[in-house]
């Protein structure tokens, strides 16, 4: 048997073997408590084998036992698998107590009418938290967060101002169905002095002080078949809302900034852009994307970013 | 540096046996630990009724962000009251320490409370002092392992129990306990209980006397706080040495008198009060850091003392003034700087828990869009109230505005506002205004709250700012 032997110079021992006579190895051990933690880690290994998914077999792997989980998948299937996070966030996202909370309560809104849930505090409340949601996912890209809009491409939904009408039905209509806006360009059928008139009656509507003259001659061209205008927006300027199109006579614009307009010219200069090159919106129809119950919240929701009609 | 015995920084620790004692500091402390114990570990499982809420007495119910204590309900905004306990709870420590020295070491303290609990334990099961140095020296066999494994044993389960007991004050107890073993409680339910019980454990179990000398920080800055009025536990070392030292009892010395003419003092080296120290220290040495004030000492003396026929008291309460002769006052400006700091600290929050808003409401600006033009040339702003009913009692509210001439309040279409007992709701209104002057910026009004059919409570006048565009356009 070799024989343990100690190096002098750092005193420590050496594993006892010599090669080539001389050549010996210092006796390092690891620190007990390393090595302990190591045959922890050994252990906790096999106990996770048994429990855990692990071992990849032919195209497949263990899936551990004793760690059902049970979830509702997408298509309302019960399912259950091996535990794993994804399944567990799907149940905790249905199963725990503010998911259940929150859907009973969501059940109970969709089950009431428009009349009752604009009447109830509390179904106000849920529903625009819930909406805030949903409008952020499907309708703020285009409408902004709160529903201000782009001016000259999406509507302002917070004023007052509808144009395919406000009312609940109107709103839930245009979230389901989604809409197709259109005025012809009329930069071909007139000239820019004719253009510079109907300009002029239109800022006369909403009660810019803008030339007389020009204003009627405008009118003329507005109010009969010349331009057309009024099969649309009406004799009143108040807009048809079949149509979608814009109510002439308030102080809402939504195609021409007019209010960022520093001076009447300017004004003038930004309605005769629209009449000259026309104007095409379209939203989207939301009825296959969203589900009944959520095209209800957002209808609620939306008719009481402004006020609602 | 050579790393000798004596300058070394580590000292290998020394296992105590602590001995028990009978005597009328450790029945107070039995008292106190009786109390103390009966509050906690029942108090979760006290019911109480309410209109509204958990039948629980005391409930901290996070989730809902209300804490339940008897007829107080604390909610999220009343969180500064936490800061006046914890303030309290220091300037009582102070207050005290300064009058009584270590008084919440030795009697209150948890540590102490589950060290006492847990030494009890050890002495059912193995034996008081002389027994436990005796199964410790023994080699391993049937007797000792079953010994030291049912201590071990009973420990754990009391310190699962303590854990256990903490994680019900945190939701409905007799539901959790039934989710808890049944595996369906949450995850920090178990996280909880099961860090509870190891720290337990360990702290009361293995640790003991290492936690007052090395780990916590209180000892420490108390020892600050003492000065020479300081009430301490202390050894009368001219009545106990006389001028020859103390000496055991023999044939020779074994009444006072003859004590007196050697010149011996009234200890009789016994051992007793070092015996019974649970941070292992002879108090004989003197005021030392180690010291938790527990008085069991004094315990021990005394019944020697009184088995001996002489007088109580060589182990003693005192302070340093009073062991050299000085008189020995307690109203110090220290002290009485305390005790106002502490009394204010007190009216203050009890002024504020009694004084608590019966109504809430907070004014949150939309600030997405921030104005809104109305087709009649109006600017729109709106505003979302939270309000919160902290009473036990629905109210009704009506909101109006004030400091806004000529505008408009939309607060929807409800034919009734009306909050429940205990709840909270947002409502979104409408403030529609025409500036007449081409105003710009911004104008301050304010959002009355007025609850309707309610006497005790007044009207809410919440500030708020509405706001036009920036340049008249």
């Amino acid at each position: 048997m070799s024989q343990t032997k100690t190096s002098k110079p750092s005193a420590v021992q050496t594993t006892g073997h010599a090669w080539d006579g001389d050549i010996q190895e210092f006796n390092n051990p690891l620190p007990s408590w390393w090595l302990w933690a190591f045959y922890a880690t050994v252990v906790f290994a096999v106990v996770y084998w048994v429990f855990y998914p692990a071992w990849p077999v032919a195209g497949s792997y263990t899936k551990g036992v004793m760690n059902d989980i049970t979830f509702v998948d997408s298509n309302g299937k019960s399912k259950t698998t091996h535990w794993n996070t994804r399944s567990a966030l799907l149940r905790d996202l249905q199963e725990s107590k503010t998911a259940v909370l929150s859907r009973d309560y969501l059940n109970k809104v969709a089950a009431a009418s428009y009349a009752e849930i604009l009447g109830d505090p509390e179904m106000m409340a849920f529903t625009r938290s819930m909406a805030r949601g949903i409008f952020g996912d499907n309708c703020a890209p285009c409408h902004g967060s709160g529903g201000a809009g782009v001016i000259g491409l999406f509507p302002n939904l917070a004023d007052d101002d509808w144009l395919w009408g406000g009312s609940v039905g109107d709103i839930q209509a245009t979230v389901k169905n989604g809409h197709f806006g259109f005025m012809p360009a009329f930069g071909e059928v007139f000239d820019d002095a004719q253009l510079d008139d109907i300009a002029s009656y239109v800022l006369s509507l909403s009660g810019h002080p803008v030339d007389a003259a020009a204003s009627r001659r405008g009118k003329a061209i507005f109010q009969t078949n010349e331009g057309g205008c009024y099969y649309c927006h009406t004799h009143q300027a108040t807009g048809l809302k079949s149509q979608g199109a814009a109510n002439l006579t308030d102080q809402i614009w939504t195609i021409a900034d007019v209010n960022g307009a520093a001076d009447l010219a300017g004004k003038k200069e930004r309605v005769k852009q629209v009449i000259a090159n026309g104007v095409q919106r379209r939203m989207p129809s939301w009825s296959e994307r969203l589900s009944a119950a959520q095209i209800k919240l957002l209808t609620v929701y939306v008719h009481e970013l402004g006020g609602g009609q | 540096m050579a790393d000798t015995g004596n300058d070394a920084l580590y000292q290998a620790r020394i296992k105590i046996y602590p001995r028990s004692v009978k005597g009328r500091f450790r029945t107070f402390k039995w008292a106190i630990l009786g109390l103390a114990y009966g509050v906690y570990f029942l108090l979760p499982w006290l019911r109480w009724e309410r209109n509204t809420g958990p039948d629980q007495a005391v409930l901290f119910d996070i989730a809902a962000r209300k804490f339940y204590l008897f007829d107080l309900v604390a909610h999220a905004q009343d969180l500064l009251w936490l800061v006046g306990v914890l303030l309290i709870a220091a300037l009582l420590l102070f207050f005290v320490t300064g009058i009584a020295g270590r008084v919440f070491c030795g009697y209150f303290c948890f540590q102490t409370l589950w060290t006492d609990l847990y030494l009890l334990i050890e002495r059912l099961v193995q034996g008081d002092r002389v027994a436990r140095i005796r199964l410790d020296k023994s080699p391993w066999n049937a007797n000792k392992l079953l010994r030291k494994a049912g201590t071990h044993v009973l420990w754990l389960a009391v310190a699962f129990w303590t854990g256990l007991t903490f994680t019900l004050y945190w939701d409905n107890a007799p539901d959790l306990v039934v989710k808890w073993f049944t595996g369906s409680a949450p995850f920090a339910a178990y996280a909880t209980t099961l860090f509870l019980t190891a720290t337990t454990y360990v702290m009361a179990g293995l640790a003991r006397e290492q936690v007052c000398t090395y780990m916590c920080p209180y000892a420490r800055f108390q020892s600050a706080m003492f000065d020479e009025d300081t009430r301490i536990v202390a050894y009368e070392e001219a009545r106990g040495e006389g001028s020859q030292g103390r000496h055991r009892i023999t044939r020779e010395l074994k009444s006072r008198e003859q004590r007196r003419e050697q010149g011996v003092g009234d200890c009789i080296d016994c051992g007793f009060c070092v015996q019974v120290c649970p941070t292992g220290i002879d108090i004989r040495n003197g005021l030392q850091v180690q010291c938790i004030s527990c008085a069991l000492c004094i315990d021990a003396c005394d019944t020697i003392m009184d088995s001996l026929g002489w007088e109580r008291g060589l182990i003693h309460y005192t302070s340093e003034a009073q062991a050299e002769g000085k008189k020995s006052s307690l109203l110090k400006p220290k002290t009485i700087g305390y005790g106002l700091a502490l009394l204010l600290a007190v009216s203050a929050l009890a002024w504020s828990v009694s004084s608590q808003a019966p109504l809430d409401v907070a004014v949150v600006q939309v600030r997405q869009p921030l104005f809104v033009r109305l087709s009649d040339g109006r600017i729109q702003n709106s505003y979302e109230l939270h309000l919160e009913n902290k009473t036990e009692e629905p109210i009704a509210l009506a909101i109006m505005i004030h400091g806004l001439a000529g505008a408009v309040l939309d607060a929807g279409r409800f034919s009734a506002l009306t909050l429940a007992p205990q709840r909270s709701l947002r409502v979104l209104v409408r403030v529609r205004w025409r500036s007449n002057h081409n105003e710009k910026g911004s104008r301050s009004f304010f959002l009355d709250i007025i609850p309707q059919k309610r006497k005790d409570l007044g009207m809410i006048s919440a500030p708020a700012t509405f706001y036009l565009p920036g340049r008249e356009r």
